[in-house]
């Protein structure tokens, strides 16, 4: 099954995304615990894009696209026309150092690699698809 | 959309946090947060009613772990619901930030019980 959702780059809009997955995920009857964590990690993408690329704004669109395969295997396509930003060569801080630092931010991209299989950017002329992919 | 309440029984301060804490409405926890730790030294964060939080709250918890220890402040957070305790736990942030089951226990630890 695939499930398409389309939202203005602005974060109020990251409630609606989240609504959309969690209506795709429970329909395909996967636990709770595990959709909170998919919704998450996507949520987390999205508001990096909407935030850091697209800077909010509501002019700028970001694209959603699911695959459900079986209840065994699922990927998220999150497509944009920002910049692109590669979130596998991304290098992470340290906990640590963020609790030192005071940082409020920095842990969302570390959320998406520990919960995801494979975290990949394909980036093209017009857009840029990042693929979330996660075995269940 | 998160509704953040607060209550003060006799020295400890209790920030209610109700909804979803996600990059759009982390400003009010941190807010709160931020207010109740320049005045009370006791204070319990009841997360009964938190439906979500991203990593924009989970990072607003963490940004007060030094505060907390400097000035010996008593910070606990109780009533996580399983899914939510789980996001918590993904990064072992479970283990830097004070975390109990109910309100009697995160009780007992502010008040050094």
């Amino acid at each position: 099954m695939e499930y398409k959702f389309k939202v203005p780059c602005s974060k109020s809009k990251l409630a609606e995304i989240r609504d959309f997955l969690q209506r795709v995920l429970s329909e395909n009857s996967i636990p709770e615990v595990t959709v909170n964590t998919l919704v998450l990690a996507v949520d987390e993408v999205c508001a990096n894009l909407i935030i850091h690329s697209h800077h909010c704004n509501p002019n700028d669109f970001i694209e959603l696209n699911v695959r459900v395969n079986g209840q065994s295997e699922i990927t998220f396509d999150i497509i944009d026309h920002g910049v692109g930003f590669n979130i596998g060569e991304y290098e992470e801080p340290s906990i640590s150092d963020i609790v030192k630092q005071k940082r409020k931010g920095g842990i969302g991209l570390m959320l998406v690699r520990r919960i995801m299989d494979e975290i990949e950017l394909i980036k093209g002329k017009k857009q840029n698809v990042y693929r979330l992919h996660k075995k269940i | 959309m998160v509704e953040i309440k607060n209550s003060l029984v006799k020295d400890i301060f209790t920030i209610h946090v109700i909804g979803e804490v996600d990059a759009s409405s982390s400003i009010h926890l941190d807010e709160s947060i931020g207010e109740a730790t320049s005045k009370y030294s006791k204070i319990m964060v009841n997360c009964e009613q938190l439906e979500y939080i991203s990593s924009a709250g989970l990072g607003v918890f963490m940004s007060y772990i030094n505060d907390l220890e400097e000035k010996g402040i008593k910070l606990v957070i109780y009533g996580l619901s399983d899914k939510v305790r789980h996001v918590f736990q993904i990064l072992g942030l479970d283990q830097l930030l004070k975390i109990t089951e109910n309100e009697e226990e995160a009780k007992g630890i502010v008040n050094g019980v």
